[in-house]
């Protein structure tokens, strides 16, 4: 059990509310990431931090920016530009009682550390017939919107999911990213904790006590009748806003985020297209062999005879990712692609 | 050389004869352990491949001996040496190879994933490399808690050709951590000579570590009272706050990469004339002055020791298919 959080939190406003019900509505996802840090930093001498520009700098994406002044350099360490030995002495380092914490600049570069994830983290625990337990979070970032081109912004969540051993965590709101990041670092396995590069600067109300979020739960961001769309990360928010294209033209959707996409909330998927008997799954990474395809196996099967329609999934078409922001558009999903999609499943029945 | 800051001095008696003996009733447990675990494979018993490590006896007695129970070592393919001088139970090491529950690693692991985390083996790498980076890992928590604890990574010549090995050693030193990189240089990478795989000559490969400032101790591989003196050293070094060690140890792998490796690669004379002048186990012998009688009765005991160590592994407990994903999460 992760100890309880507590304590205020560096984004909080001054407030006379009593505590309860005291909302923070001014904290963006980036801020509710470093809360997340900071609090477990403060409670719990185990927790360090490694990787490339996290201290001065504050990292590449600012989300640890002011916990080197506040933790010092020994729990807020900046890394050489090694991969491979970031996430393999953190691996050292869990086995032997700490909890680190190690940031991997852009997830393109997670390909860089795979033998260590795969190979080391995810199979220590079974290869000692369990023995070791290995307390690693490996934080990481990408997506597109911004033209990095094709290094800087894949998005590659579904190769860990592959990995037994893992888990795999994407979130997509500031309260998720804070409550799934805390019982990540608590979580006694190695996690994959993928965040989303535009999303850092979005706001959103957080409780002012960090309420841990178990990993393996959905949320269901909306409720509806006619098709449910599960999706992750960047294309929450665009499934969202499909949503409410959708009720102008009298479709009820519903939109569940599994946040947590190893260890998955089956049952919720399941009940949740039961109800709507229509399916559609939506995600930024390339739609072939994509978290959509498993997602798409689980509710054919679980809920085959409810389907009304074919799932349809929503992706990134099969292409590296182009540098010019019109190509790059082009080959991402987007709202509208959302709403055609809900609009085919909705069309066949 | 001058490119070795100390060697740790061959010949020379500088630990007590007690000891020595000690040692080397260990190295020949290594090497009948490994001759019995030949013979099983051979006959079919044992499941998977094996690596055994005859003539590298020296390198895991020497090395282990000089640690304490605390420290931690991460192996190899090449591991029941390490995991036996390391502080395992032979029997538990045999049993984990007949892929029984009560193995060291609970049948689930097999000869290159041997662990034993009571007795500070924190896991074999079947992974070339795989391992160093958790040392680094493991040195870098005894740092940060102010335990004096070193952690040791085993690796051969091979390994110094990876990039982990590298970004692990450069890590290690700019953070001064208390690790020791246990180079046992055979010359081989599997069937690769080092002609073959380095540009330096394998005589030379420590110098690799200098390319990160980082402190190079050198002893033969084949003289275990030189490798557990340069330990010792070694160990002092790095639990004394001025950083981690490369150990360099040459030594001689005299047998195949894997058992039944018919060594097409390697030349027959050359072999015949290491297996006659290095063997690790029979220069301690002569050198210990054994009388034929002391030499049998202690022989006798070791054998006994492994024939137990094979009747407890087969009479072990086979594994409920059931459980395979049972430690899949902690």
């Amino acid at each position: 059990m992760p100890p309880a959080a507590s304590g205020p939190s560096p984004a909080e406003p001054g407030s006379a509310v009593p505590p309860r019900e005291r909302r923070v509505p001014e904290v963006t996802y980036r801020e509710a990431v470093r809360d997340a840090l900071q609090r477990a930093l403060r409670e719990d001498e185990s927790v360090f931090l490694m990787g490339e520009d996290i201290a001065e700098m504050g990292g590449s994406m600012a989300v640890t920016q002011g916990l080197l002044a506040e933790f010092g350099p020994k729990r807020v360490r900046n890394t050489p530009i090694s991969e491979m030995a970031i996430v393999g002495s953190g691996i050292g380092a869990a086995m032997q009682g700490m909890r680190p914490i190690v940031e991997i600049m852009y997830e393109d570069f997670l390909t860089l550390s795979m033998e260590q994830l795969v190979n080391q983290a995810a199979k220590h625990r079974t290869m000692s017939g369990g023995q070791l337990k290995v307390p690693l979070t490996i934080r990481t970032q990408g997506g597109a919107g911004w033209s990095p081109g094709a290094q800087h912004a894949q998005q590659l969540e579904s190769w860990f999911v592959h990995v037994p051993g893992l888990k795999v965590v994407f979130a997509s709101t500031p309260e998720d990213v804070r409550g799934l990041l805390w019982s990540a670092i608590y979580d006694d396995n190695p996690v994959v904790f993928f965040e989303h590069r535009t999303l850092y600067p979005i706001k959103g109300e957080v409780p002012d006590e960090l309420a841990p979020i178990p990993l393996g739960k959905a949320r269901v961001h909306r409720e509806g009748e006619d098709v449910t769309v599960v999706a992750t990360g960047r294309l929450v928010h665009e499934s969202l806003r499909a949503a409410e294209e959708a009720d102008k033209e009298g479709i009820s959707v519903e939109v569940v985020d599994p946040r947590t996409l190893l260890p998955l909330d089956e049952d919720a998927i399941v009940a949740s297209v039961r109800k709507t008997t229509r399916c559609v799954t939506a995600h930024e990474a390339v739609t072939r062999g994509g978290f959509g395809a498993e997602l798409a196996a689980l509710v054919q099967h679980g809920a085959f005879d409810w389907l009304d329609a074919p799932i349809e999934r929503v992706g990134a078409r099969f292409a590296p990712l182009p540098f010019a922001p019109a190509m790059e558009q082009w080959v991402v999903p987007h709202a509208e692609d959302v709403l055609e999609a809900i609009r085919r499943t909705v069309a066949r029945a | 050389m001058t490119t070795v800051e100390e060697r740790a001095e061959p010949g020379g008696r500088r630990v007590s004869e007690e000891l020595l003996r000690s040692f080397f009733r260990e190295m020949l447990l290594v090497r009948r352990f490994e001759e019995k675990v030949e013979e099983r494979f051979r006959a079919g018993e044992l499941p998977g491949f094996l690596h055994v490590a005859i003539g590298q006896e020296a390198t895991a007695v020497g090395v282990c001996s000089a640690l304490e129970r605390a420290d931690v070592i991460a192996s190899t393919h090449r591991a029941h040496g390490h995991a036996i001088a390391k502080g395992t139970a032979p029997e538990r090491i045999m049993a984990e190879l007949y892929g029984k529950v009560e193995g060291c690693s609970h049948g689930y692991g097999g000869s290159m994933h041997l662990y034993d985390v009571e007795a500070g083996n924190m896991g074999a790498n079947a992974v070339v490399a795989g391992g160093i980076p958790a040392i680094v890992g493991a040195a870098l928590a005894f740092q940060l808690r102010e335990e004096r604890r070193v952690a040791v990574a085993f690796f051969g010549d091979g390994a110094t050709n990876t990039g982990t090995f590298h970004e692990s050693l450069n890590l290690a030193q700019l953070w001064k951590v208390p690790a020791i990189f246990a180079l046992e240089n055979n010359g081989w990478a599997e069937s690769t000579p080092a002609s073959q795989h380095s540009p330096l000559p394998a005589a030379r490969l420590a110098v690799r570590a200098l390319a990160y400032g980082m402190k190079t101790i050198e002893a033969d591989g084949q003289d275990v009272e030189a490798v557990y003196l340069a330990t010792l050293a070694a160990r002092e070094h790095a639990v004394s706050g001025r950083g981690p060690v490369l150990l360099h140890l040459p030594t001689h792998r005299l047998t195949g990469h894997y058992i039944g490796d018919p060594q097409v690669y390697r030349d027959r004379d050359e072999l015949k004339r290491e297996r006659e002048t290095k063997d690790p186990v029979e220069l301690l012998r002569a050198r210990l002055e054994f009388s034929a009688d002391e030499f049998e009765a202690l022989d006798a005991g070791v054998v006994a020791e492994v024939e137990s160590a094979v009747e407890f592994a087969k009479a072990g407990t086979d594994p409920r298919p059931e459980d395979a994903d049972k430690y899949v999460y902690a």
